[in-house]
């Protein structure tokens, strides 16, 4: 994994070997983050999808709102749907979404 | 086979004929095209937004069209979904099936349709003529339909 060094935006860590990851938001998760896409390091102890949005839910009120009904929120791993239980592991990517409603 | 995800408009008769070039074994020819409905309820719509997870539609898009390829015994088939802002009226999707015999070709555009609407991360967002624009719900019948093919999966 990268070092926190390539980085440069995000805020120093005290754990240099900490997994990051890039998380996306789409639809209405979007817009009551407020942002379309953050880097973030997972605290230990965030090892599945539904450990991440427990997290999310302290973020802020921002994601707070977003994540308040969690069976409202689809989850992808790389790029590939999962369900709540879906370890992160070395997934470089996470995506957050309402149910789809296309075609 | 072919997934495109576009802004621009599709021209059904063209890919009609760019899929069955060169494939004499096809007795068959299937298609849907989904439209921008003239009204939200009651409401007349103004537009119609479509968001989707770039990389990620485009996968997941192939995946649904292998599997009705495996599954009907299909000769070519065409997936062309539209993003960014449509009017009413316009198209927003577009499936072609092709197969040596009706029946197949039929069955995998009704299939491909429900496994779009459930599986590919695509969004819409209404706006109505007088208010702010709205997300549209996802409709519990459409993963009714899902499971309507998962119950006959082998």
């Amino acid at each position: 994994m990268p070092s926190s060094a390539s980085h440069p935006d995000e805020v120093p860590m005290t754990n240099p070997g900490t997994h990051l990851i890039t998380i996306r938001y789409f639809a209405w998760v979007r817009e009551k983050i407020g942002r379309a896409e953050e880097q973030v390091a997972l605290p230990d102890g965030v090892t599945t999808i539904a450990d991440v949005i427990a997290w999310q839910q302290q973020r802020g009120p921002h994601f707070a709102s977003a994540f308040a009904e969690p069976t409202a929120i689809r989850a992808a791993l790389d790029r590939i749907h999962v369900k709540p239980d879906a370890k992160i592991g070395t997934a470089r990517e996470i995506g957050f979404f309402p149910p789809m409603t296309g075609g | 086979m072919a997934v495109r995800v576009q802004e621009m408009a599709f021209d059904i008769s063209a890919e009609i004929e760019a899929l069955c070039d060169g494939q004499p074994g096809i007795g068959a020819v299937a298609t849907f095209i989904g439209k921008v409905r003239q009204s939200a309820g009651d409401t007349p719509l103004a537009s119609l937004s479509l968001e989707h997870y770039p990389g990620m539609t485009e996968d997941e898009l192939t995946r649904i069209e292998a599997d009705a390829s495996a599954r009907f015994n299909l000769s070519a088939s065409c997936i062309i979904h539209r993003i960014g802002t449509l009017l009413p009226g316009d198209d927003i999707v577009l499936v072609i099936t092709a197969a040596p015999h009706r029946h197949n070709a039929i069955a995998a555009v009704d299939f491909l349709m429900d496994y779009l609407k459930s599986r590919a991360p695509f969004w819409k967002k209404e706006t109505t003529v007088d208010g702010p624009g709205h997300w549209v719900d996802a409709r519990t019948s459409d993963a009714d339909a899902l499971a309507r093919w998962q119950k006959t999966d082998p």
